[in-house]
């Protein structure tokens, strides 16, 4: 297993810039996420690590060699494709034996090492079968074993769970986490799916046409955003945009051109905002920080919508012309119906606090 | 500072060449280089040669003078034989589409399969079996000339409309191939729409189903008169002379070369316009439907009279879609010289058969064959499937001009392959190793090997398509270097397309009569000019003989051909 630095990579396409000045630090046996919409250059910055792209501008390195123009099939990766790109002429053995054949291992020994790594994606008796005989997860499971057997020093899969059904998504996620951390091999991972991205990841990195909007642990970027993109495209929140009007300490006051006034700590400012009074800044208020007990921060509105979800009830509620989601975990009490009056308070330290 | 700690990796000189965004010119370069000895340089010489003499443009004079109209004639003759031949063409063509793809009758199932028939025929062997039928002399009006006791036949297919009855019957099959394909994709949900809507039977053919085929029956049209255009073998056999392709042949067999030069200069402007307009239109067309698996509801046929009608119509198709190979395999068991004036040949015998493969001199010209498709496929295959990957896989400019010069071949009359070839190689030249290859074992080869250019690229790059980049960028993941990825999994999993595209190159070689006849020489006489000479030598039976074996071998590579087709399903993943 090794690391993987990226060092100030570009890629064009064209006149089109696909990722733009990117630096990363990906450590030995991490679980690493490229998360981010659909062409913000995740899938491009994962091919120029697979080998298939070469970048534009800029350097990247496996520990400290510099493959940055090294031919994909010198890399030693293990690669799972979106839709696995199984070779549909061969058996389920002879696709997970392609690899070792490569490299030219005596017979009994990649007999050996396909056997053991097709038990441990669960595919004990299949191993003769045609690719065409086996369901969506089964071949998903190949991909993987194809992928694991040559020993990688790092393990790239792009959007592999894409293709299955909800519930199957859900077991194989466990599944390829297991098996990575079984093996500990680095993995680089892309997703557009955030419930993947939280779920596996020991870091994310968030992107967006091109450029880096956050690097973190799952904790980071959902707590701590550090734009605004970052704080809508992962989770729901409500997003105000207030000035501040007092600052006392650590405590920040903040209010809108509906009146509607906040109470927060300094210590909630993102990474690199310096706003002081008079600035306006986005204030991030995600719906579960919503309490129905009184307490600070208390909002008085009308309910203009209700959803109940059977794990929670979803309001959005209407405070002196601020639409605010909010969302009350289900404990066995009353529901509010639309045109109800809600009385909801927010912990200041739940507010999160944005520049522009 | 972490940039000094780094491994210093020096890239040897030949991935430096390999990694450069120009090496891709250095591997595509040899596609172009056969391209431009074998395509473009010939179509020069005869461009060049259509100038000879003192005045430059006497010849072009001549073809567009006024006093000796022959030329002129020719042109119009070939332009209009091939307009009629497009209506007649599609008139037939659609009509079957719609009686066999809506329609239920008895006997539609037969029709069905043998309504491809006349695409199995080689052109030489379909004029021959419509003479044979037809003509003067043939079985049909003698038949009626004896039943009615007239002093001479009735009627008899000859000169321009047997040209267009000929081109009728074995070019429809491109619209009804089209048009049945339209039918099939138009979704039966789009009818009871406008149905649904109030729309009268009338008015949901006009305003859906006709707009909707409009693409197909256009695309063929286009196809239909650049094949009309084209056509040899017809005016030949029918003696029809004032046609482009035959004004060609008579200038060359007269030894006015710069003549034939410039008519074959025209013919090419005009065949080489109507590939582009087709290309151009092609690219901008497609109302394809992607509701797929809904099948189209056919409609039985119910009243009695109409059904007596329907019956009597795909029997009648049935037998004129037949007769032709009948009437082959009959003649090719009559004894030669003893069918004269009767309706059908009264002697028989096995022995043209027996002639084919034991008797030397009957079998040489099967063998000239054989040998001589067998180089051309060979060139074919190599050829093909490396433009197939290059134009499917790699990114360079000039992709449009390969696929271009690769398709001119096909779009250029044969006669006129034979032209440039003969303006190009009856003296030395680089491309040709400073050999001259008029009257050699070579020149045929060459122009089989040009004209089936197009044949295995196509299939090879339509199964190239189909087949998902990623699968070979998991085999480069995996450790496998280019070479080890084409072989092992590009190969395997196109190796239905190139077989398919490379066995009808085969047989269209073994076929080859227009660009043949023109070049051969006496030494390596090839089977479709053999049948032409025993028919000149009124040896029928042999003549047929020859036809009926390349008839099953078309037969079988169909077949074959039809296999393959069902198994590559598995590798459309």
């Amino acid at each position: 297993m090794k690391g993987v630095r990226i060092d100030s990579v570009s890629k064009k396409f064209g006149d089109v810039l696909g990722v733009s000045d990117l630096n990363l630090d990906i450590r030995p046996g991490e679980f690493f996420t490229f998360l981010g919409p659909s062409g913000c250059g995740k899938t491009t910055t994962l091919r120029m690590i697979a080998g298939f792209y070469y970048p534009s501008n800029g350097k990247i390195y496996f520990d400290q060699r510099d493959v940055t123009t090294l031919q994909p099939n010198k890399r030693n990766i293990g690669m799972v494709f979106q839709n696995y790109a199984l070779f549909p002429h061969m058996t389920v053995d002879e696709n997970i034996a392609f690899g070792l054949e490569v490299r030219k291992l005596p017979k009994a020994q990649i007999q050996e090492k396909v056997d053991r790594i097709r038990s441990l994606v669960h595919l004990g008796q299949y191993g003769k079968r045609k690719i065409n005989e086996l369901s969506g997860g089964q071949q998903q499971r190949v991909a993987l074993a194809r992928a694991l057997v040559i020993e990688p020093d790092i393990l790239l899969l792009d959007e592999p769970l894409s293709n299955l059904d909800a519930k199957l998504r859900e077991e194989t996620r466990f599944e390829i986490k297991r098996i990575q951390s079984e093996l500990g091999v680095t993995t680089i991972y892309v997703t557009h799916d955030q419930t993947e991205a939280m779920t596996m990841s020991d870091r994310i990195m968030v992107m967006e046409n091109g450029i880096v909007k956050q690097i973190g642990t799952p904790q980071e970027i959902y707590h701590k955003p550090n734009n605004r993109f970052v704080a809508t495209f992962i989770g729901e929140t409500n997003l105000l945009q207030m000035r501040i009007t007092s600052i006392d300490g650590d405590t920040v006051t903040i209010q809108n051109d509906n009146g509607f006034v906040l109470h927060g700590y300094k210590q909630n400012y993102a990474k690199d905002l310096h706003a002081s009074i008079g600035d306006n800044v986005y204030v991030s208020i995600r719906p579960e920080s919503f309490r129905s007990e009184l307490g600070d921060n208390s909002v008085r509105g009308t309910i203009q919508f209700v959803e109940f979800t059977g794990l929670s009830v979803n309001y959005v509620v209407n405070v002196q012309g601020t639409m605010l989601k909010a969302m009350i975990i289900n404990a066995g009490s009353t529901i509010k119906q639309v045109g109800d009056e809600i009385e909801l308070h927010i912990p200041p330290s739940n507010l999160y606090f944005l520049g522009e | 500072m972490k940039k000094q700690l780094a491994e210093q990796y020096e890239p040897s000189w030949w991935s430096k060449l390999t990694q450069s965004p120009y090496f891709i010119y250095i591997l595509v370069s040899p596609l172009f280089l056969v391209l431009l000895a074998y395509v473009v340089y010939p179509f020069y010489t005869t461009f060049v040669q259509s100038f000879a003499g003192n005045n430059k443009l006497a010849n072009y004079q001549k073809f567009f003078s006024l006093k000796s109209t022959a030329n002129l004639e020719a042109l119009w003759n070939s332009l209009y034989i091939s307009v009629i031949s497009v209506i007649t063409c599609a008139i037939v063509g659609v009509a079957m589409a719609f009686l066999l793809e809506r329609y239920n009758f008895p006997g539609r199932r037969l029709l069905s399969v043998l309504v491809l028939i006349p695409m199995a025929l080689p052109p030489l062997v379909g004029v021959l079996s419509f003479t044979f039928l037809y003509g003067e002399s043939g079985i049909f009006p003698r038949a009626l000339q004896h039943l009615f006791q007239l002093d001479s036949v009735p009627f008899s297919l000859k000169g321009v409309w047997g040209v267009i009855v000929v081109h009728t019957f074995t070019m429809y099959t491109y619209f009804y191939l089209t048009a049945s394909a339209a039918i099939k994709g138009l979704d039966p949900s789009l009818e009871e729409a406008a149905t649904s809507l109030g729309a009268s039977r009338f008015r949901v053919w006009r305003k859906i189903i006709l707009p909707m085929l409009t693409p197909s029956i256009i695309a063929s049209s286009l196809l239909v008169f650049m094949v009309s255009m084209a056509s040899y073998t017809a005016p030949l056999m029918f003696g029809v002379e004032r046609t482009m392709t035959m004004q060609i042949y008579l200038a060359r067999t007269n030894g006015n070369l710069d003549m034939a030069a410039t008519q074959s200069t025209i013919l090419s402007v005009v065949s080489i316009t109507f590939l582009l307009i087709m290309r151009w239109y092609q690219n901008r067309r497609n109302y394809q439907n992607l509701s797929k698996g809904v099948s189209v509801h056919r409609s039985e046929v119910t009243s009695k009279p109409l059904k007596y009608f329907s019956v009597f119509l795909s029997f009648s198709g049935t037998l004129i879609l037949i007769l032709p190979i009948l009437v082959l395999v009959l003649i090719s068991f009559s004894k030669d010289g003893a069918w004269t004036i009767q309706i059908l040949p009264t002697e028989y015998t096995l022995d043209h058969y027996k002639a084919l493969f034991t008797d030397e001199k009957t079998w040489r010209p099967i063998w000239n064959s054989l040998k001589m498709g067998f180089v051309a496929t060979i060139g074919n295959i190599i050829f093909g499937v490396a433009a197939a990957y290059a134009m499917v896989r790699l990114n360079f400019k000039g992709k449009t001009l390969l696929d271009v010069l690769i398709t001119i071949p096909w779009a250029l009359p044969g006669t006129v392959v034979a032209v440039n070839l003969i303006a190009a190689f009856s003296t030395e030249s680089v491309f040709t190793f400073n050999q001259v290859l008029i009257g050699t074992f070579w020149i045929l080869p060459l122009a089989y090997f040009i004209r089936h250019l197009p044949l295995v690229f196509r299939s090879t790059s339509a199964s190239l398509m189909q087949l998902d980049q990623s699968v070979e960028e998991a085999s480069r993941s995996l450790g496998a270097g280019w070479w080890h990825t084409f072989r092992k999994i590009v190969i395997p999993l196109t190796l239905s397309g190139i077989l398919a595209g490379t066995l009808l190159a085969f047989v269209q070689s073994i076929g080859e009569f227009v660009a043949s006849i023109l070049l051969y020489s006496t030494s390596t006489i090839p089977l479709s000019v053999a049948i032409f000479q025993k028919l000149y030598a009124f040896k029928f039976g042999t003549a047929c003989a020859y036809g009926v074996l390349q008839i099953i071998l078309i037969l079988i590579v169909l077949l074959i051909s039809e296999k393959l087709s069902k198994g590559s399903a598995g590798s459309a993943i």
